[in-house]
C-alpha cells in the first residue's frame, strides 16, 4: 500500500476542489457501480509476509540440471549488466518521448540498434519487439506489405512457435497460405525451393535452426529475389559470434530472440524481440527506432524519429500497432555484448559449440542412442534415443536432470527423439550427469 | 551549460544535469582495440569445431572496453535521465506511479528466475500457482471471468482482443469487418484493427468529451464487430450512460472492449465487468505498478467473459486436484500472439503488488488519483483552463490559458518549461480532439506537497511566458541537451554507428 494520503491531506484537497466529500467528484459514476463487494482479501500482507509468500513459491519450482533450449537459453548474466538495468534512471524511466529529460535512454537504444546491426550484419534496427516470435511474424508481414503477395514459404526448421505466432498474426485468414519447405538431413532441401517459391511474399528460414543445426543459407536470398519474394532469416544473435550473419547471406529482414543475450529464462519473458532490415526497407519496419542528431547549439543529441510509422501519428495507417518495447531487456543486452566485444562473444559461441560437441559425443557413445543429423550444430542436437523420449525426461527428472525437450510432439517424423541443449552455462561436470542420468533412464 | 534564473541550480541538481553531460561519446567511440571485458574461460571451449566456410567473414563492429568503461559509460548516461524514482510524471494515460522496490525483489528470486519456460509443469508449480492465483485475484476485482497473461503489452492485447472477437464471430458465422472507436481513443486501437483487416468507424464525440449515443447507435450494424472504449475516456470523463452504450452494442450483436489503459480510476471501486462490457485489457506497467524500463517491458492481460474464453491464447493454466497444469484448450484457442507463457517476470511483480493491496487499499487507489487529479485541476484552472466543465476522474486536460496563446505559446513550450524545473512533462497533444492539450494524470502516490510544487512551477512558467516568451520558447535550458533537430533525423537518418 503506498499512498501517502492522511484524512487531513484528503480533506485538504477536497476543500481546494471545492468538492463537500469525495462523493461529489464521481457523480458521474452511476451509484449502483460504486463500491461492489470483492471476494478477495480484506487484510493485505506486511513486506515482509509477502517476502514469506512469495519465497514459498519460488521453491516450489524445482532446479533441476537443465539441457533444455529450443528457442530460450540458459545463460550466466554477469553482474555488471544486473548493476547497470537495476540503475532507478533506467529502470523507472519512461518511453523517451520527451528527448532532452531522456538522453540516457536514447543513446542506449542507438547503441542497442547498432549492436543489432553489427551482429546480425543488417544495414538497420529498431529499438525492440517483444520477443523473437513476433519479430519474426512482423517481419512476415512487412514482406506482405511490401510484395503486395500472400504465400508464405517457410522452412520446417523455423520454431514452431514462431509459424503459430504468424498464423495467429495473420488472424488464421485463409487468404495467407503456407508452403513447408521440406528437410533434407536436417536442413533445408534447396533442390524443392524454386517451385515452392512462385509467387511468395517471402522465403522464411532460421539458422542454427529449430533442431539445433547450421544452415548454409548461400544462394537463398538470389532464389527468393528470383521469385519476386523476399528473405526473412531469424539467427541467435550468441550464434552470430562466430557464425555467417544474415547480412552475409543476403537476408532483407533478420530476427532474432535476444534472451539469449544474458537475460534471465523467467519462464518465458520479459524476453527481446531483433528486428533489423535492408536500408531500402526502413519506412516497412514497426516498432520505434533512435536516431542521432543535433540540439539547437550544435550539440550531438538523439532522439525517437521516423515516427511517421507509428500509431501515436498514423493511427489506423501506421506499420504495426506496437507501443511499448522491451528497452530494459534491450539495454540488458547492450551491456551484456559491451562487456563481451567482439572477443567474447566469439569465446561465448565456441563454449557453446563445445559444450554441446562434449555432450553429443557423450550421449551417442551411450547403447541405444545415437545423433539423428551427421551436419554441424551449434548448441543444440537431436539425440535419438531408445523407447519413450518423454519417459526418459520425466524419470530423469526424478533424479534432478531435465534431460531435453521430447520432439515426438513437434516432429514426429523424427520418432523418438530429445533435443538437447548444451550451453556455456554447462561444465565437464555437469555433462557427466548428464550422461548418467539418460543412460538410467533408459 | 546556460543557467538563466536564479531557480535554476536547485532545478540544476533536480534534473541530473550536474554530471559531465559533454562526453556524449559513444560507447563504440572509446573503444580500444585488444580491450578486453568479460572473458569466457569454460574448457569446453576447445572441443568447438567449425568449418571456416561457415564462420562470419567480418568481425563484429562491437565495442572493446573493459568491464569498469563499460559500468562508468553505461551509469554516465543513466544520469542524464529523468526517472519516476527522481521526478514526478504527470503523464496523462500512463500512469506513472511509485514501482515498489519490492516487486524487483521478487522477480529476482531464483526460483522464478531461472525457470525455463518449456520445463515441465512438475517442475514449474511455484510459478504457476502464483499464476493461477493473480488471474483469479484479477478476474474478481475486474468483474469477469477467464483472462489470459500472454500479451506483452497494452497494444499486444489490443490486438489480443480482436482476435478473440474475430473468433468468436466465426465461431457464429458471422462476418463482421469494422470497429467503432471514439476519436479520443489512443492511437493503438485504430492501429490494431487495421492490423486484423478491420475498418475503422471513428465516432465524434460530444462537446462533453463523451460518446453520442444517439450517434453510436446510427453507426452500429449488422457489421460491427466490436466498439472499443476506453473507460474513463482519455478526457479523464466517465461513460455515464456505459450500460445503455453496452445495451445498444449488444443489440446490433456487437462485442464492447474496454481499453483498460485508465483502470486506475477503476480500481477497488467499480467492476468493469458490471459496466455491461465482454472484455479489457489492463496494463500491468500502469496500473499494477510494473516498472516502465525507459520503454518496456511491460505485460498486458485480456479479461473476458466465459463465453470468450474458449478463444483465450494458449496455454493458460488451471488447477486439477491440487497441481496447477498449463491449459493448451480444446482446438479453439487463437494461438499464440508471442512464444511460450507470456511476461512472466512482469507478472511476478505485478503479483507482489497484488499482496501489498486489500480490497480496501485497491479503492485508496481509485479514491486517491482522482481526488491527486482534481486538486491539480483546481490549482490550475485560472491559467490552464480545464477542457471539461465537470470534475474529472485520474485524470484532466487542460489547455493552455488565452493570454498564454496570445503570446504565441503553446503546449509544448510549457513542456520544455517544465522540464527546466525538475519536472517531466505531462502527456502532450493528446487526445488529439483537444486542441493544444496537457493531459495530467498524478497517480495516487504521489503526495500534495508535490502536486503544490507542481502548480508552482506551471504558475512560474505562466508568468515567464507572459513576461519573456522567448525565453520560454527557447527552454529547455538546463537539460544535458536542448532541443533537438527532429526534421534532420528524420531527412537524414543516422540509425546505428
Amino acid at each position: 500500500m503506498y499512498v501517502p494520503h492522511t484524512e487531513k491531506d484528503k480533506e485538504e484537497m477536497l476543500k481546494a476542489i471545492g468538492a463537500a466529500s469525495f462523493e461529489d467528484l464521481v457523480k458521474q459514476v452511476p451509484s449502483k457501480f460504486l463500491w461492489p463487494k470483492f471476494s478477495l482479501p480484506q487484510e493485505s500482507l506486511d513486506e515482509q509476509q509477502a517476502a514469506a509468500r512469495l519465497a514459498e513459491l519460488s521453491k516450489k519450482n524445482c532446479r533441476p540440471l537443465s539441457f533444455l533450449g529450443a528457442g530460450a537459453y540458459e545463460r550466466y548474466t554477469p553482474s555488471a549488466v544486473k548493476a547497470i538495468t537495476s540503475r532507478t534512471e533506467f529502470l523507472t524511466a519512461y518511453t523517451p518521448y520527451q528527448p532532452e529529460a531522456s538522453q540516457g535512454t536514447l543513446q542506449a537504444i542507438y547503441e542497442f540498434q547498432s549492436t543489432v546491426c553489427a551482429l546480425y550484419g543488417m544495414d538497420y534496427a529498431n529499438a525492440s519487439m517483444y520477443d523473437g516470435a513476433s519479430s519474426f511474424a512482423e517481419a512476415v508481414r512487412a514482406t506482405v506489405r511490401i510484395t503486395g503477395r500472400k504465400k508464405i514459404v517457410y522452412a520446417a526448421g523455423v520454431h514452431p512457435q514462431y509459424m503459430d505466432t504468424l498464423r495467429t498474426y495473420f488472424a488464421h485468414s485463409p487468404e495467407y497460405t503456407y508452403a513447408k519447405v521440406p528437410m533434407k538431413d536436417g536442413v533445408i532441401d534447396k533442390a524443392s525451393l524454386p517451385a515452392l517459391l512462385e509467387g511468395a511474399a517471402c522465403l522464411a528460414v532460421q539458422t542454427p535452426n529449430f533442431l539445433g543445426l547450421i544452415e548454409d543459407l548461400d544462394g537463398l536470398a538470389d532464389a527468393a529475389k528470383k521469385a519476386g519474394a523476399l528473405l526473412v532469416a531469424a539467427a541467435d544473435p550468441v550464434s552470430l559470434g562466430v557464425l555467417r550473419t544474415p547480412g552475409e547471406y543476403g537476408a532483407d529482414f533478420a530476427i532474432g530472440e535476444g534472451q539469449s543475450l544474458g537475460l534471465p529464462l523467467s519462464y518465458g519473458g520479459p524476453y527481446l524481440g531483433l528486428f533489423s532490415c535492408k536500408k531500402e526497407h526502413v519506412r516497412q519496419m514497426p516498432g520505434r527506432i533512435c536516431g542521432m542528431t543535433k540540439d539547437k547549439d550544435g550539440k550531438r543529441g538523439f532522439v525517437l524519429t521516423l515516427q511517421a510509422r507509428e500509431q501515436h501519428i498514423r493511427r489506423d495507417k501506421a506499420a504495426s500497432n506496437i507501443c511499448s518495447n522491451e528497452a530494459l531487456c534491450a539495454l540488458a543486452a547492450t551491456v551484456y555484448t559491451a562487456l563481451l566485444g567482439p572477443e567474447g562473444l566469439r569465446e561465448l559461441a565456441e563454449a557453446n559449440m563445445g559444450a554441446a560437441a562434449h555432450a553429443a559425443e557423450r550421449l551417442s557413445s551411450i547403447k541405444g542412442c545415437s545423433l539423428k543429423f551427421k551436419g554441424p550444430f551449434f548448441n543444440e542436437f537431436v539425440l535419438s534415443v531408445p523407447g519413450s523420449a518423454a519417459a526418459m525426461r520425466e524419470k530423469a527428472l526424478g533424479h534432478g536432470v531435465d534431460i531435453g525437450l521430447p520432439l515426438a510432439p513437434l516432429y514426429p517424423e523424427l520418432g523418438e527423439t530429445l533435443l538437447v541443449c548444451a550451453t556455456e552455462a554447462r561444465t565437464g561436470d555437469d555433462i557427466a550427469r548428464l550422461e548418467k542420468a539418460v543412460k538410467e533412464a533408459i | 551549460m546556460i543557467c538563466g534564473t536564479s531557480h535554476s541550480s536547485v532545478h540544476l541538481a533536480q534534473s541530473g544535469c550536474s554530471v559531465s553531460a559533454i562526453d556524449n561519446r559513444l560507447s563504440v567511440e572509446k573503444s580500444d582495440p585488444g580491450r578486453r571485458g568479460l572473458k569466457i574461460k569454460n574448457p569446453l571451449r576447445e572441443k568447438a569445431c567449425l568449418k571456416p566456410e561457415l564462420r562470419r567473414k567480418d568481425r563484429p563492429n562491437l565495442p572493446e572496453l573493459s568491464e569498469f568503461d563499460v559500468i562508468r559509460h553505461y551509469t554516465r548516461l543513466s544520469r542524464l535521465n529523468f526517472s519516476v524514482d527522481t521526478h514526478f510524471y504527470p503523464l496523462g494515460s500512463c500512469t506513472m506511479k511509485y514501482n515498489p522496490r519490492f516487486n524487483e525483489e521478487a522477480a529476482a528470486l531464483e526460483g522464478f528466475a531461472n525457470l525455463h519456460p518449456l520445463a515441465a509443469d512438475s517442475c514449474a508449480q511455484g510459478t504457476l500457482e502464483l499464476l493461477h492465483d493473480l488471474g483469479a485475484r484479477l478476474n474478481e476485482l475486474l468483474g469477469l471471468d477467464a483472462i489470459t497473461l500472454q500479451p506483452a503489452a497494452g497494444a499486444h492485447s489490443e490486438f489480443t482482443g480482436l482476435l478473440l472477437a474475430k473468433a468468436w464471430f466465426e465461431s457464429r458465422k458471422e462476418e463482421r469487418s469494422e470497429i467503432i472507436v471514439p476519436d479520443s481513443a489512443h492511437g493503438t486501437n485504430p492501429a490494431t484493427a487495421s492490423m486484423m483487416g478491420f475498418s475503422t468507424v471513428n465516432l465524434a464525440s460530444r462537446p462533453d468529451g463523451r460518446l453520442d449515443l444517439e450517434n453510436l447507435k446510427k453507426h452500429l450494424g449488422p457489421k460491427t464487430a466490436v466498439l472499443m472504449m476506453t473507460v474513463p475516456n482519455t478526457l479523464g470523463i466517465f461513460e455515464t450512460q456505459i450500460e445503455e452504450i453496452c445495451r445498444a452494442a449488444h443489440e446490433a450483436g456487437a462485442l464492447v472492449y474496454m481499453d483498460g489503459a485508465n483502470l486506475n480510476a477503476l480500481i477497488g471501486m467499480v467492476k468493469p465487468g458490471e459496466l455491461g462490457i465482454d472484455m479489457m485489457h489492463l496494463n500491468f506497467h500502469k496500473t499494477f505498478s510494473t516498472p516502465h524500463g525507459g520503454g518496456g517491458p511491460g505485460a498486458g492481460a485480456i479479461v473476458c467473459r466465459k463465453a470468450l474464453a474458449p478463444f483465450l491464447p494458449v496455454p493458460t493454466v488451471k488447477k486439477e486436484g491440487g497441481r496447477f497444469v498449463s491449459d493448451f484448450g480444446d482446438g479453439r484457442s487463437i494461438g499464440k500472439v508471442k512464444s511460450f507463457f507470456g511476461n512472466t517476470g512482469v507478472l511476478v511483480r505485478a503479483y507482489a503488488y497484488m499482496l501489498a493491496h486489500s480490497v480496501k487499499e485497491f479503492g485508496e487507489i481509485a479514491k486517491c488519483s482522482i481526488i491527486n487529479a482534481n486538486y491539480v485541476r483546481a490549482l490550475l484552472k485560472d491559467l490552464y483552463p480545464s477542457y471539461s466543465k465537470e470534475h474529472c476522474m485520474h485524470e484532466c486536460v487542460l489547455t493552455p490559458g488565452p493570454d498564454m496563446t496570445a503570446k504565441g505559446l503553446k503546449t509544448l513550450d510549457v513542456a520544455k518549461g517544465l522540464l527546466d524545473r525538475g519536472f517531466h512533462a505531462p502527456t502532450v497533444y493528446f487526445p488529439l480532439i483537444v486542441h493544444e492539450a496537457i493531459m495530467i494524470e498524478p497517480t495516487e502516490t504521489e503526495s500534495k506537497e508535490t502536486l503544490d510544487a507542481f502548480a508552482a512551477a506551471m504558475k512560474e512558467i505562466h508568468a515567464l511566458g507572459i513576461s519573456d516568451p522567448q525565453a520560454l520558447k527557447d527552454s529547455p535550458h538546463t537539460m544535458p541537451v536542448k532541443r533537438l533537430d527532429e526534421v534532420q533525423a528524420a531527412r537524414q537518418p543516422n540509425l546505428r554507428w
